[in-house]
């Protein structure tokens, strides 16, 4: 009787983050399906610039180690925080940068 | 006594002036996060606009404009963050990681992209498994929580495919760059080894989200899960062949992808969640796009390497078949007199870095008033859309580029068809040979063209070892050599015309 009682704040609990996460799940699955939509009908000419264009978006990584490098938690997170920010950046500066680089090059045919 | 009156005001309200001083830090709490969640908001949509910028090459600059932008607003709206106390070692990261960025960007030469496309993802992947250790570290150690089913093994997904990625990505580099053997690294029970490995990862994995805390062990079990999963990363990719890389490449970027985006899970931010998942989608998308090229399963291609010997083509009976070579004189006079030629780039052009050459003998074919087209392979090169950004560079124009589909039904009309250190993708035996381990592969009709001249090292066979009878037809002529001489012959000779 009285584990059930402990249990039932508990149980109530869990609830809010379950649904927390499906509304995280809802947001994965539909920015996967635009993903998909609009990777499709990029043509094969950009596939180059498009990975090097995702490879740099992904340096969104830097986001969570922004946190983890500036929230002083421990040395150690620090530590990983610092290096993640370097490496997320060099993925983001070097990845914008370079795709730009490749888009400038692509030039139609003048007579 | 003003004075008086506000330090006893201090005094005698403390409770009064701290509740004042919580409920506007909360407002300001409350207009932070509104701040932030609107940064992220706007990031988001940024990205995707800028990611369909891509599907046209005339919007695409400035659609990855708009993707910059997106990032930089994302990452002003997370140094506000409450939770960010010393900027210290942030600055200096993002001052790093700015200049190494940047260097890589401004000096790397164009034929290195697949190397440095193949790093990066590996400086994803770091970053990512780097914040996951930092948070597990800080949940448990510093915190003392338990730590949530969900939130494990969201975790648990961001140190898997981080790590896996970042030693998987560095084997690609390090093919790419030819730093380790191009040919597939193989030993006895591969397969078993690596099964036995995943099996173990896996094992981990549902220890860490189900085991109850009181277990213990969490701590152990979790390094031992992110060693296991840089294990797995080299596994997977040492017998991988070079030729295959464009497939492991654009896994590598689905995998990063996914797991930013599992970071996004575990943090609870949305950004993180659906700029991960385009990555995901982007790189799964190429991944399956350059398998069908080479009409392999995403299995074979990774597995493919595993317990089977090299098989041995069914045409190697090309010994009683001769080759016949093309002097440079014959090549040019042939090439300058056609009235449309296309040319077949292959990895063989980037590797000889010919690419300026082909342009300039393409200009001198269309000043006699030829015309020249440049078929391109999805698979051609080391990674998807390789031969095209090589072409870009040399000022060739991109709607002069043409794709498998597009062209193949025009060979038939080509006077020449010029192949440039290409093998496998213009190979006969992928449409009529059978036992061929390349049978099925969508190819270019290089062969129907009137007349063929091909620029080849040597001839030695390809990187499978096999034949190729394209070599051997009547119609062929090969031109040995060096691309690049080669082509800067064929130049001189076009022009003395």
């Amino acid at each position: 009787m009285l584990d059930l009682l402990h249990n039932v704040p508990l149980l109530a609990q869990e609830a809010a983050p379950m649904t927390t996460s499906f509304l995280r799940l809802y947001v994965f699955v539909l920015a996967g399906f635009i993903g998909f939509q609009i990777i499709t009908k990029v043509p094969a000419l950009l596939h180059t610039p498009l990975m090097s264009a995702t490879n740099a978006i992904s340096g969104i990584a830097l986001v969570g180690a922004l946190v983890a490098a500036g929230a002083q938690h421990s040395y150690y997170s620090t530590l990983l925080g610092f290096i993640a920010v370097t490496a997320a950046t060099i993925n983001v500066v070097g990845g914008f940068m370079i795709t730009d680089r490749m888009l400038k090059m692509f030039k139609r045919y003048e007579r | 006594m003003p004075s008086l009156s506000v330090i006893d005001n201090l005094f005698a309200t403390p409770l009064l002036a701290q509740h004042a001083v919580d409920a506007h830090a909360a407002v300001n709490d409350g207009f932070r996060e509104f701040l932030i969640e609107g940064a992220y908001l706007t990031a988001s949509v940024l990205f995707i606009l800028g990611l369909r910028g891509l599907t046209a090459p005339d919007k695409a600059r400035r659609g990855m404009q708009l993707a910059a932008a997106g990032m930089l607003v994302a990452v002003i709206g997370t140094l506000i963050d409450a939770r960010i106390v010393d900027y210290k070692w942030i600055l200096l990261g993002l001052l790093l990681g700015s200049g190494i960025g940047a260097a890589i960007s401004i000096w790397m030469p164009m034929t290195a992209i697949p190397q440095r496309t193949a790093i990066s993802h590996a400086f994803g992947a770091l970053a990512a498994t780097l914040v996951g250790i930092s948070h597990f570290d800080y949940l448990t150690r510093i915190l003392g929580a338990e730590v949530g089913h969900v939130e494990m093994a969201a975790l648990g997904f961001e140190v898997m495919f981080g790590s896996l990625t970042i030693t998987g990505s560095l084997m690609a580099f390090g093919k790419l760059q030819e730093l380790l053997p191009g040919a597939p690294i193989t030993y006895p029970f591969q397969n078993e080894t690596n099964i036995g490995l995943f099996a173990v990862t896996a094992l981990m994995f549902l220890y860490l989200v189900l085991a109850p805390t009181a277990w213990g062990g969490h701590t152990t079990v979790f390094y031992l899960m992110v060693l296991a999963g840089l294990a797995v990363g080299v596994l997977i990719v040492i017998p991988i062949g070079g030729a295959d890389m464009p497939v492991v490449i654009s896994l590598m970027n689905s995998y990063a992808g996914l797991a930013a985006s599992a970071m996004g899970f575990a943090l609870g931010n949305n950004l993180l969640i659906i700029a991960g998942a385009l990555d995901g989608a982007s790189g799964f998308i190429l991944s399956i796009l350059m398998s069908r090229a080479m009409n392999r399963s995403f299995a074979n291609v990774l597995f493919g390497a595993f317990g089977t010997p090299v098989e041995t083509a069914g045409k190697a009976s090309s010994a009683g078949m001769t080759v016949k070579s093309v002097s440079v004189e014959d090549a040019a006079a042939q090439l300058a007199y056609a009235s449309e030629v296309i040319v077949v780039p292959g990895y063989g052009m980037a590797v000889a870095q010919a690419q300026h050459q082909v342009r300039e003998l393409a200009e001198l074919i269309e000043k006699r008033g030829g015309e020249v087209k440049f078929a391109i392979h999805p698979v051609a090169g080391r990674m998807p859309g390789h031969m095209n950004v090589l072409l870009a560079e040399a000022n060739v124009p991109y709607d002069k580029m043409l794709e498998m589909d597009e062209i193949n039904d025009q060979f038939a009309r080509a006077d020449v068809a010029l192949v440039i250190g290409a093998n496998d993708v213009v190979n006969p035996a992928a449409r009529n040979d059978r036992s061929s381990p390349i049978f099925g592969m969508p190819i270019l009709n290089a062969d129907q063209a009137k007349s063929i001249i091909v620029l080849k090292r040597s001839m030695n066979p390809g990187f499978a070892g096999i034949e190729n009878e394209l070599f051997y037809d009547p119609k062929t002529a090969l031109l040995f050599g060096d691309a690049k001489s080669s082509l800067t012959k064929l130049v001189a000779e076009v022009k003395a015309i």
